[in-house]
């Protein structure tokens, strides 16, 4: 027969209130915890006292040119200097008004937003606002300057590629996901093969096929801007993800919806629109906002076949005669304006991620 | 009832007019690319497969000269795209296990370095990240002539990582054979130790078994077959290094940023795989008194795996499609050489660019379905 032996007991827990016990529990529970912190402790030593002294201490803010960096730190004279080629490109000085006329409105436009609540008025504005900023940064019309797109480059051209990719793609990835989610046997496979054949091959690759042969599908004479094919094979690109996540959506959706809007009698366009999207969006947004986030780093690709993004400005501002050796501030730099602009879109889908999670429950 | 009120009949018309449609813009853009190609005297076919290349690429794991064809340019792009691809996979694999585990420390500075570590580098473009590396820490290295030397065996310069190379002589064919044995005979133990826990209960740690072996057989093998490795080793004369084996700063450049960047997913793969487990599966298993490390190894780790690897897999199929950005540094993978190279020389656009484009949908369409193979068998079995 077993006899009963009772254990001993366990001590009191220590006391977890307060700074003391906290780094106790924290940081040195183990002796294998303590070497790790001990060694993260060394790696944040390592990099980071370097780094500031390279980016802050020593580095150079003031002067004009380049002999106005002495101290042997960052020279951060060249991108004040240079500020205009990364944000805009090559967009002629005195017309750069137009694009922070452009960008002013869609602030504007973000504030009212927010206190307009029929959705109707905001889509209308939202169609006037884009016709408006293609008049100001293209011009050609009310007497503006026709600005040809090989001088459009730096940020400005990263969002436009990233603004027209997201917003054009996405009528056509849903459109799609519909037909990959429809009865008509045709219909789908047609959808599959296009999703699941841009969904194999490389962008750079699509880039390559809009530039080198779109030209040749379309009869002589008829000449694509080489911004426009980009622009394009990134929809195109897009499109394929983006009907991939709403395709999710709809899946997520239960039976009972379809059949509920079929025994009202709504038509196929009606019952997808009114009650099947909506709720399918809604699931699938913050996916939607990751694809963006791809999107907008994908926009680099487009440097390779020639135009003049963000990342692309690094090397000509600093192939200049007078700032030779300065990418690395360069990098760094654009560096830091993409890892911004993403890190705040990702925080972003995650707090909606969020959102839709309680709302769920 | 109107025929055209008929569901069934409506959906017919609609998919004729589609396929019309698409027919239709088929045959336009065909009939335009053909008028096209002949105005502009473009050649057609592939026949210029076999044509000579008259040009010499850097890096090739397979002997080329000028005088080879455009056939086997596109067997060199291909397989330094797979050299590329498998050597990023490994890395960013174990990169993004460490770095998912330290996500998951107890250790509140481990756990904020390693969160740190993806929120930085998932979000620049890998494209930016690979000019970083080839263009500011690469590049900033010293020259040959002032290498960092370690230990006399491996230098690094501006010009790449010069490293040892062993000459392929029986011992190390044995030794590199060895450890596939030990690979198979780990994956039998396994299967024998997954048994025997089944049926008995007893925990036999193949781990520690699998690492014993992977440190006795390879070294047993070395002194049976003689200890005879020979390695050619780099050194110094005038101004280059002669002799090792030299890794470009292209490829390092790739590798680095496909594995970092790669590694931030598969991280978060293997964090939110971990963390999808049910908590009430983790109590459960305490409150049966398994240890952690049996919690760990016979709760969390079956179920988190079943989440963590579709993901995962999905990562390694864009490290393939990413490490075609090699074509903006230069390395001498598919897209380079073949759709680069190649199409300047030959001018056939639509043909080559649709082989290229043919490799990595096969590439896709292997992944995938290596990956449903494995939902497959890994979906929860109902009983």
């Amino acid at each position: 027969m077993a006899i009963f032996e009772q254990k001993k007991t366990r001590t009191a827990p220590s006391n977890t209130q307060g700074i003391i016990p906290w780094i106790r529990e924290n940081l040195f529970s183990s002796p294998l915890n303590s070497i790790m912190t001990f060694l993260g402790i060394v790696f944040l030593y390592w990099i980071i006292p370097p780094f500031v002294q390279w980016a802050y201490i020593d580095a150079n803010f003031s002067g004009t040119t380049r002999e106005a960096c002495t101290s042997g730190g960052a020279c951060w004279v060249f991108v004040k200097m240079k500020m205009d080629m990364f944000m805009y490109g090559f967009y002629p000085q005195n017309e750069i008004w137009r694009l922070k006329t452009a960008l002013g409105l869609f602030i504007v436009l973000l504030v009212a937003f927010k206190f307009i609540r029929n959705y109707k008025i905001s889509f209308l504005l939202l169609n006037i606002y884009f016709l408006v900023a293609f008049i100001l940064v293209n011009g050609g019309f009310f007497g503006l300057e026709h600005i040809p797109t090989d001088k459009w480059g730096g940020l400005m051209l990263t969002v436009v590629v990233a603004a027209v990719g997201i917003i054009c793609s996405f009528p056509i990835g849903i459109i799609v996901a519909f037909g990959r989610a429809s009865d008509l046997p045709i219909i789908r496979s047609i959808c599959i093969t296009y999703v699941e054949f841009i969904r194999g091959v490389p962008l750079i690759t699509i880039l390559f096929m809009s530039s080198i042969i779109l030209p040749l599908f379309f009869p002589e004479g008829m000449t694509f801007d080489k911004l426009l094919r980009a622009l394009i094979g990134i929809t195109l690109f897009q499109a394929a993800y983006v009907a991939e996540i709403i395709r999710g959506g709809l899946q997520s959706i239960s039976k009972g919806q379809y059949e509920a809007a079929d025994a009202v009698g709504l038509s196929y366009w009606q019952k997808m629109l009114l009650v099947i999207l909506p709720q399918a969006l809604k699931v699938a947004i913050p996916n939607l906002v990751g694809a963006f986030i791809s999107l907008f780093q994908d926009t680099t690709l487009v440097l390779i076949i020639g135009l003049f993004d963000l990342l692309a400005m690094v090397r000509i501002t600093a192939a200049d005669s007078t700032w030779l050796g300065m990418e690395t501030e360069g990098y760094v730099f654009v560096t830091f304006i993409f890892w911004a602009f993403c890190f705040t879109m990702s925080r972003y889908s995650q707090k909606l991620e969020r959102q839709f999670d309680t709302n769920l429950r | 009832m109107h025929i055209l009120r008929n569901q069934k009949i409506r959906g017919i018309i609609f998919q004729l007019l589609t396929i019309l449609g698409l027919l239709a813009f088929l045959w336009y853009i065909g009939s335009n690319t053909v008028a096209n190609i002949e105005q502009r005297g473009i050649q057609t076919g592939f026949d210029f497969l076999n044509g000579t290349a008259g040009f010499s690429i850097d890096e090739t794991p397979i002997s080329f000269s000028e005088t080879n064809t455009h056939a086997r340019v596109f067997l060199v792009g291909l397989l330094n795209t797979l050299i590329i691809s498998v050597i990023g996979i490994v890395f960013a694999t174990i990169l993004g296990l460490i770095i998912g585990i330290l996500r998951l420390s107890k250790n509140w500075l481990v756990r904020k370095l390693a969160a740190a570590y993806i929120d930085i580098f998932r979000n620049i473009p890998v494209l930016l990240q690979i000019f970083f590396w080839y263009n500011v820490v690469l590049k900033s290295l010293p020259g040959p002539r002032e290498s960092i030397n370690l230990f006399d065996t491996i230098f690094i310069n501006n010009r790449g990582f010069i490293i040892p190379q062993p000459h392929v002589n029986t011992t190390f064919i044995m030794v590199t054979c060895s450890f596939f044995v030990v690979f198979i005979i780990v994956f039998f133990i396994n299967k024998w130790a997954n048994k025997r826990q089944e049926e008995t209960g007893q925990d036999f740690s193949v781990l520690i078994a699998g690492l014993i072996l992977l440190f006795v057989v390879p070294s047993l093998t070395y002194f049976i077959s003689g200890a005879n490795f020979d390695f050619d080793y780099p050194a110094l004369k005038g101004f280059n290094f002669q002799g090792g084996k030299s890794i470009s700063p292209e490829f390092l450049a790739l590798t680095f940023a496909l594995v970092i960047y790669t590694a931030t997913f598969i991280a978060e793969a293997v964090r939110s795989g971990i963390e999808a487990v049910n908590k009430g599966q983790k109590e459960a298993a305490s409150a049966l008194s398994l240890s952690e490390y049996q919690s760990l190894k016979l709760v969390i780790l079956p179920q988190a795996i079943r989440i963590a690897i579709p993901p995962t897999i999905n990562q390694y199929l864009n490290l393939i499609k990413n490490s075609s950005l090699a074509t903006a540094i230069g390395y001498p993978e598919l897209v380079t050489v073949f759709a680069g190279t190649s199409l300047n020389q030959v001018g056939q656009a639509i043909e080559i660019i649709a082989i290229t484009m043919l490799v990595y949908l096969t590439i896709s369409l292997v992944v995938s379905a290596i990956l449903n193979w494995f939902n497959h068998k890994m979906r929860i079995k109902d009983r």
